[in-house]
């Protein structure tokens, strides 16, 4: 048999050794599959659709209402929703759609300034511990303990208190002064559990340099899990906002927010209905969509999940 | 197992001791006094007289030793706004109210949440799994009070079941009970869910089919008991979500419990009671926490075995 063949039969194709390290695919960064996988997600990527809206008209909606939300006008009040006013106008006469869009750029700028200044205290806090290890970390642990125990919303009444004003400033203020805790235990236990990890031993072993190890492999798989918490947050720190605003210590006149609109609607309830139901659309909406975009974005940034 | 509960028992007095002095520190720290716009435009004598009254004319550092004197014995105080009215009676008169409506929602809210945990798990991905997952999020995601506006509106305005607000008939109970309930719904819903999928997956639940146990008994003995552990730690949150749901609930249905009087107090600045009614609650959710972790401590067997390090 082997004999018959000849030796033209042998011929060289053209594939080196090398090639077997060659890619086959293109290569596909972390964030660019995450993003691939989230779109697969029907649910999420129509909570991110509906929040782009809502993000749009908190924007432009104002401006597209033709009014000012804070001029009063005697001579339309309590109006249902029209033509002329699209959500019907408050008890002084003031557009309500003028005035949700314009409470909404309030309640979604304290959503996502307080979520974000959070996760970034507690994410240094967290990596720090993590880092240091030992009684650094038992420490600061303990420290976060005692705060955690403490009920935010406790804490952010005592301040608003203490501090006499209502200021966005000092809402924002109130609920991150412990609602970084969450976020440091999150990144404690993450980077902790990244660091026993095979890849980092291999890293070291190869005489990486610390800091690369720390840019190159603690962060980047550290952002992930801080990515999912604040998208989680953020709908604490709305409801938060409404909270304080309903029972007085939030925004105040003439600012507004969508909880602030709901706390002045709410006595008027049965009478005006459409003035409770838009506000309060909102607010349920916005915690709705990131809630949906945070379990979306949970499955789709972990690479264990990946089919 | 009886160290480590020792030193749990010590690190909550510790934090309940920070927690006592920094509040009471903050609350003297507000510019001016608490007295500053009661006492405006009285005589000189009498202002005095009223300072001496609240011990308010000592240094800082003597009115906490004296706060933290009769705090021991159990004494908070007396209202700023309405002279007369004891801090530590208002709320021991104010808090029992509270306690029974977060109570039985508590229960409740938990019971349903756990039953509509387990028809998700078992029916996954089928319609009942896809209506209880609704309820959930819609739970998490309604605000306490436009849930509360709603019911007023349906149950007592339209239907004229049950009143809208007031106190002291079971009637007036309903309506309160089922928005505080909604919030230990929709989490433990969630939460039963996706600890009773996670134990379905495990070998013993495998062991237990193959030995040729029911589907029933499989459930009911393996399942359910050991998918029960984990949402015992979410006990501890619930409760806090209780209390602060308290706060609107009370507020909205006119129920005379501790969360009405703390947001009137607020808004009164009435500050003997802020400071009484917020150590209050802190101490008791410090408490909260430190049962659940002894009780879930109790009953994991994995835990009870090895309680050192976390």
């Amino acid at each position: 048999m082997v004999q018959n063949l000849a030796r033209e039969d042998f011929t060289h194709i053209g594939v080196e050794v090398t090639d077997a390290e060659r890619l086959g695919r293109p290569r596909v960064s972390y964030f660019k599959d995450a993003w691939r996988r989230f779109r697969e997600n029907k649910i999420a990527t129509l909570a991110l659709i509906i929040l782009t809206i809502m993000v749009f008209f908190v924007i432009f909606g104002p401006a597209i209402s033709g009014y000012d939300y804070a001029r009063i006008d005697g001579s339309v009040r309590n109006q249902p929703p029209s033509r002329e006013h699209w959500f019907g106008t408050d008890q002084l006469g003031r557009d309500l759609f003028a005035r949700v869009w314009q409470g909404g750029r309030i309640s979604m700028a304290i959503g996502l300034i307080g979520a974000f200044v959070a996760s970034f205290i507690g994410s240094i806090y967290g990596g720090i511990a993590a880092y240091f290890g030992g009684i650094v970390d038992d420490i600061m642990m303990r420290i976060v303990e005692v705060l955690i125990s403490v009920p935010y919303l406790i804490v952010v009444i005592l301040l608003s208190v203490i501090l006499q004003s209502s200021s966005i400033f000092t809402l924002i203020l109130a609920m991150t002064l412990t609602g970084w805790c969450g976020i440091a235990r999150i990144v404690r236990g993450q980077m902790l559990q990244v660091k026993a990890q095979e890849y980092i031993m291999a890293a070291r072993a190869l005489g990486v340099r610390p800091w690369k190890i720390i840019v190159r492999h603690m962060i980047p798989n550290t952002l992930g899990v801080v990515l999912v918490a604040i998208t989680f947050d953020i709908p604490g720190y709305i409801f938060g906002e409404a909270f304080l605003s309903f029972i007085g210590l939030g925004v105040q006149p003439p600012d507004t927010s969508w909880g602030a609109l709901a706390s002045a609607a709410q006595s008027r309830f049965i009478f005006y209905p459409y003035q409770l139901l838009f506000p309060s659309l909102m607010i349920a909406l916005t915690m709705l969509c990131f809630t949906l975009i945070g379990d979306g974005l949970r499955d789709a940034l972990d690479p264990r999940l990946r089919k | 197992m009886l160290r480590y509960i020792a030193r749990r028992i010590g690190y909550m007095f510790v934090t309940i001791f920070i927690i006592i002095t920094v509040t009471f520190f903050l609350m003297r720290s507000i510019p001016g006094d608490p007295l500053a716009h009661m006492a405006r435009g009285l005589p000189e004598q009498t202002r005095a007289n009223y300072y001496a009254k609240y011990g308010l004319d000592k240094p800082l550092f003597t009115q906490y030793l004296v706060y933290m004197k009769n705090l021991l014995q159990g004494d908070l105080g007396e209202s700023v706004v309405y002279p007369g009215r004891s801090v530590s009676e208002t709320i021991t008169n104010t808090s029992p109210v509270s306690a029974k409506i977060g109570g039985i929602a508590l229960v409740i809210g938990v019971s349903i949440g756990i039953f509509l945990g387990i028809i998700a798990a078992l029916y996954k991905n089928k319609w009942p799994d896809y209506i209880v997952m609704f309820i959930a999020i819609l739970g998490v995601t309604i605000p306490v009070f436009v849930l509360a506006a709603l019911l007023q509106y349906f149950f007592a305005v339209k239907l004229g079941w049950f009143p809208t607000s007031g106190w002291g008939e079971s009637k007036h109970m309903v309506l309160p009970i089922m928005v505080l309930a909604l919030g230990p719904i929709a989490t433990y819903a969630r939460y039963f869910k996706s600890s009773m999928l996670e134990t379905l997956n495990q070998d013993y639940v495998l062991t237990a089919e193959s030995k040729g146990l029911s589907r029933f008994n499989v459930i009911r003995k393996h399942v359910l008991r050991n998918s029960a552990l984990p949402s015992i730690t979410l006990l501890a949150g619930r409760i806090v979500g209780i209390f602060t749901g308290s706060f609107l609930v009370e507020r909205m249905f006119s129920i005379p419990g501790i969360g009405f009087y703390y947001i009137s107090s607020i808004n009164n600045n009435d500050y003997s009671m802020i400071l009484g009614t917020t150590i209050f609650y802190a101490v008791l959710f410090v408490i909260a926490q430190l049962l659940v972790d002894l009780i879930y401590m109790l009953v994991d067997p994995r835990i009870r075995v090895a309680p050192e390090k976390n």
